[in-house]
Formats: C-alpha cells, sequence, structure tokens
C-alpha cells in the first residue's frame, strides 16, 4: 500500500517537472527564435531553416539597424520619456502617497481626497475625450502629451500609501516630538525608509512607459517624434494579406525578416536588463497590493 | 453655527496646511488630465464639431446612442468583447490556479526558480513585440509553428487569416503572456497556508491528493473567489493592444471589440461623437460591474482597496 503510492508520488513529481519544464520552454522559445533570426544568414532565414539556434553567424542585421536613424532616434524619445516619467510620476505619487497614509484624525480631509483618487481610477473620459482634450491643450506632438497624462497613478498611491502605513509610528512621532513638520518628516524619515517600495515603483513605471506605444500612435503627428514601441508598431506589426492570395512567395519582401527581428530583440533588451531586479521587486509589490486586509 | 463650522473648517486646514500643500499638486494634475476629459464626454451628447469645440457643438440628446446601435459592426464588437473577455477571465483564473498548484509541489530548488523566473518574463514584454513575434512565428510560409506541425504532415495553416482560430489565438496568446505572473498572487496565498493543517491531515491518514482537496484549495479558496470577484469589471474588456496588433480585415467578423471600433470611428474617422458614445457605453456598463464587484469582494473577503 504504502510502496504503490510513493511509485506514484514518483511519476506524479517526474511528471510535474516535466510538465512545468515544457510550459516554461513554451514562455521562452517564441523569443529565441526571434533572437536566432536576428543573427542569422539572409538566405538561411527566407529558407525557413532558421529554427532556435542561429544559422550561419552573422551580426549583418544589427550592422544594418545601426545606419538607420529613424530607429535610433525613436529610442532617444522612449529613453527621454522614461527619464520624465520617472520623475513625474514618482514626485506625484510621493507627494499624494504621503498625506493619504495618515489616519483620519491626522488627516481630517483624507476621505475627500480618497474618493477623489478612487473615482478617478473607476471612471475616466475615455480613448476619445481624452485625445480631444490633449488636443485642445496643445499637446499634441509634444512629449508631455506622453508623460503627463498618467503621471498620477491611483495604484502607485495606494501601493505606496500601504507601504507608508505599515511603518511603525513612534518614528514618524518622534520626528514631530523633535520639531520637524511634514515635508521634513516626509524627507528625512519616510522616504529613506520606504526605498523598497519606491524602487518597485520606479522599475514600474521604466517598464510601463518603455512598453507604451498607443498614445505614443496617436498623439504623436510626426513619425519622427514616435517613441519606440509606436515606431516599431509601424514596422513590426504587418499582417500580410498577400500570404491568404495565394502570391508568388518570391515577390514578398522577405529580406526584411532579420532586421525586424534585431530591432524586436533590442527593444526588449532594456527589459532583459532590469528583469532580475523586476523579479526581486515585483513579487512583494504585487502581495502588497492585491492582498491587503 | 455656521460661523463655527467655517472656523472648524479653515483651523483643519491650518492645521493640515502641510499635507494639503503636499497633495494639492497631484490633485490639479489628475483634475486637468482626468477630470476634464472626463467632463469631455458631454460629446457623447453632442453634434461634436472640431471646428466648434465642446461649448459651441450642437446638443442631440440621445440621438447619438440611438445611431450607435445602427452603425454596423458595434452589436457584432459587443458580442466579440463579452465572448473574448469571458473566455480569457475563465482561463485566467483555472491555468494560473493549476498552475500554483503543480509548482508547488515541486521542493525548493533551483529548477523550481528557473521554471519561475521564465514564465514571468513575457509578461513585462510589450503587445507590439510579442505581436511581431507572435506573426512571425504563427506565419503560413515558415512559421515556426506551421514547421512544427509539418512534421506530423499538418498542411501550413493561416492562423492569424481565419476568423474561426482568432478567438483562440487571442485567448491562447493571452494566458500565454500573462499565466505566469498570475500565479504569483495564488503562490503568496499557497505559503500562507498553515502547515499544521498539514501534518493533521497526515495524522488522520491523508493522501496527497486527499491534502490538497481538503487542505490545500480551501486555504486558497477566499483568494481565487477575491480574484474571481475583481475580474467581473473586466467582462468588456477584451484587450485593445492584443487585439488591435493582430486582427486585420479578414478577422474583423469575430475578432472586433469595442475598443477597436471606438478606435476607428474616432481617430481614424474623425467621427468622435459616436465614438466617444461607444465608449461611453462601455465604461458605464464597465463602471457599475467595477464597483459591483468591489463591493461584493469587500463583503466576501473584507477586501479593501484604499
Amino acid at each position: 500500500m504504502f510502496r504503490k503510492e510513493s511509485l506514484g508520488r514518483k511519476i506524479f513529481v517526474i511528471f510535474n517537472y516535466v510538465f512545468c519544464s515544457i510550459l516554461a520552454l513554451a514562455c521562452i522559445i517564441p523569443l529565441i527564435h526571434i533572437l536566432a533570426i536576428s543573427l542569422s544568414d539572409k538566405v538561411a532565414v527566407n529558407a525557413g531553416e532558421v529554427l532556435l539556434w542561429p544559422v550561419n553567424f552573422t551580426f549583418a542585421s544589427y550592422e544594418h539597424l545601426l545606419t538607420e536613424v529613424k530607429f535610433f532616434r525613436a529610442m532617444g524619445v522612449s529613453v527621454l520619456r522614461v527619464f520624465l516619467a520617472v520623475i513625474i510620476c514618482m514626485t506625484m505619487t510621493i507627494l499624494a502617497g504621503y498625506p493619504l497614509s495618515k489616519t483620519t484624525r491626522q488627516f481630517a480631509a483624507r476621505q475627500f481626497y480618497v474618493w477623489y483618487f478612487m473615482i478617478a481610477m473607476l471612471i475616466g473620459g475615455g480613448m476619445i475625450p481624452t485625445y480631444l482634450v490633449i488636443a485642445q491643450m496643445g499637446m499634441l506632438d509634444t512629449i508631455w502629451s506622453l508623460v503627463l497624462p498618467g503621471a498620477v497613478s491611483t495604484y502607485n498611491i495606494i501601493l505606496l500609501q500601504n507601504y507608508i502605513k505599515s511603518l511603525p509610528d513612534e518614528i514618524m512621532e518622534s520626528a514631530f516630538v523633535d520639531g520637524a513638520g511634514h515635508w521634513i518628516t516626509l524627507y528625512k524619515i519616510v522616504l529613506p525608509l520606504c526605498k523598497p517600495v519606491l524602487a518597485t515603483l520606479v522599475l514600474f513605471i521604466m517598464v510601463a512607459h518603455w512598453n507604451e506605444w498607443f498614445n505614443g500612435l496617436i498623439y504623436m503627428n510626426r513619425p519622427e517624434h514616435y517613441p519606440l514601441q509606436s515606431y516599431l508598431q509601424t514596422i513590426v506589426v504587418e499582417i500580410d494579406m498577400s500570404m491568404i492570395q495565394n502570391v508568388d512567395p518570391t515577390l514578398l519582401n522577405l529580406t526584411q525578416k532579420g532586421n525586424k527581428a534585431a530591432q524586436i530583440f533590442l527593444a526588449m533588451l532594456p527589459i532583459l536588463c532590469v528583469y532580475p531586479f523586476l523579479q526581486k521587486y515585483f513579487t512583494g509589490g504585487i502581495v502588497m497590493g492585491s492582498v491587503k486586509g | 453655527m455656521k460661523e463655527k463650522k467655517k472656523k472648524g473648517f479653515w483651523r483643519t486646514i491650518k492645521k493640515d496646511g502641510a499635507l494639503h500643500l503636499m497633495i494639492a499638486i497631484p490633485v490639479i494634475m489628475l483634475f486637468v488630465f482626468h477630470y476634464i476629459s472626463l467632463a469631455g464626454i458631454i460629446i457623447a451628447f453632442q453634434d461634436y464639431k472640431p471646428a466648434k469645440g465642446f461649448f459651441q457643438s450642437e446638443f442631440v440628446g440621445l440621438e447619438n446612442f440611438r445611431t450607435l446601435f445602427y452603425t454596423p459592426g458595434f452589436l457584432v464588437s459587443l458580442r466579440n468583447t463579452v465572448i473574448i473577455a469571458c473566455g480569457k477571465i475563465v482561463l485566467g483564473i483555472v491555468v494560473p490556479v493549476t498552475i500554483a498548484l503543480l509548482l508547488n509541489e515541486m521542493k525548493k530548488n533551483g529548477i523550481k526558480r528557473v521554471i519561475q523566473t521564465l514564465i514571468y518574463l513575457p509578461h513585462f514584454v510589450s503587445w507590439v513585440l510579442l505581436a511581431g513575434i507572435i506573426i512571425e512565428i504563427l506565419n503560413p510560409r515558415d512559421g515556426l509553428l506551421n514547421q512544427f506541425l509539418g512534421i506530423f504532415g499538418v498542411e501550413p495553416i493561416y492562423f492569424l487569416g481565419d476568423a474561426d482560430l482568432f478567438r483562440p489565438i487571442l485567448w491562447i496568446t493571452d494566458i500565454w503572456k500573462e499565466f505566469g505572473y498570475s500565479t504569483i498572487i495564488y503562490l503568496a496565498a499557497l505559503a500562507g497556508v498553515d502547515t499544521a493543517l498539514y501534518e493533521a491531515a497526515a495524522l488522520d491518514g491523508a493522501g496527497h491528493m486527499q491534502k490538497v482537496w481538503h487542505v490545500t484549495l480551501p486555504g486558497i479558496a477566499p483568494t481565487i473567489v477575491l480574484m474571481m470577484t475583481l475580474k467581473l469589471g473586466s467582462v468588456l474588456d477584451a484587450g485593445f493592444e492584443q487585439v488591435y496588433n493582430l486582427y486585420s480585415a479578414v478577422t474583423m467578423e469575430t475578432g472586433d471589440i469595442i475598443d477597436t471600433l471606438v478606435y476607428r470611428l474616432g481617430i481614424g474617422g474623425g467621427q468622435f461623437s459616436i465614438a466617444a458614445t461607444a465608449g461611453l457605453f462601455k465604461s458605464v456598463i464597465a463602471s457599475v460591474l467595477i464597483v459591483v464587484s468591489y463591493k461584493l469582494a469587500y463583503k466576501f473577503s473584507g477586501y479593501r482597496v484604499f
């Protein structure tokens, strides 16, 4: 009886490892495939020979990319955007998160502000009114249209205020006893203690703004103002109708494949670089935000 | 009396002055970029002309709603939205819970860590890049998937050019991107199950499956219920970014959703009023659902946002 179960258990354990490993592979095989294409010779790519390992290894696609000014200009827009977004969003989150972390007794108007931010999280104007307002303010075609509209994130504010609430009250009280006001307490006591959650928020904002493409597409009139992901949206995403109509495959524009793959991989690279840090922080971040009692 | 109340008000302003000053900046920002556009919803009740602006455009009452329901494609997009979103919600609960249970059976070792690292990754890649990759992998000429299926003698399939396959593709690629990340919350819940309960169950002679059934699942049930409730709010959220980057004229019939329709009518076609009406229709229902789901979540598990 006991032996039989332990055999079944062994089989399950092995199956479990195999199954989960296959799943994990399924998550990265597409990414590896793209990397392999970007590092392969054009002829091999067009013949469909490249699977998960580069065939006739070459950096040609990347060398070709170096000549594309548009790509790097878009990358520059994205870098600037991420930089501005981190500064502005973090300022907003801190300025709202600290007051909201107070109890109603400490900050009488807290409940009013809570509703003000909550309602903003629950209902929005939607794509069209937002677009028209941005347009009327004359912000179209400027980098501010990408940074300012989403600068106040209720979700981030909740995350920060929960963290500040979890800090021991005595620390802040002792600061007040020493005669420090709110600004000094925030700057000298609270923020240094909040480093983990601030790091999490910075990473979230960086990733979100690096990946954002839709606002870039609609708020920017000229392609040279596109951030990287919006630029790539116009390059990489095209569903080829000719495939259905049985057009001679040799007529299709296939030389682009390696080039596209290289652009996709380079756009993904910053995410991969911050990924270890992300992984370290986001588990805590999610749990903080989602299952708080 | 009134005078006294007023004094009390000014006193709190003075007492908490620094806090009011701090929060003023985000409050103003939110007003400018959120509440003004909220007021911009007014164009759903106007015949909005860009040249006339918000104030000069003619009021038409509910006329736009009537026009909307007669707009070809609106009801189709509504149906598609609900079907696509509901499929995603069901998969988005079942798959992560299952995987979290499987991962929970593994010992803490290198393999488990590597698996977790890999399955979280797609969540952080944008739909633009993923769509680029998916289009490449699914292409009928030499796409990776068709090459793989070719081994078993399957004729090449043009996955993204087939209306019948489009919704399953949306479901699968969405769960592929998000399942790993969604397991995090269930893994956290699993880690919180009291180990004493397992020991007690073992003393009572429970086998492994029985422990999962009688201890583990009840242990994480509150989390599952909470996540299900919170997902109620996304019944009309079929995933604009994903659909926009993967759909085409051939898959419009099964893949067009409200958000893509709003985009095409408004930004693409300049029919701002009708587009805003469609957006309003969606967001009213969505807001009600979200409020209901928050209320339910509070009732079931004392979940509070703030």
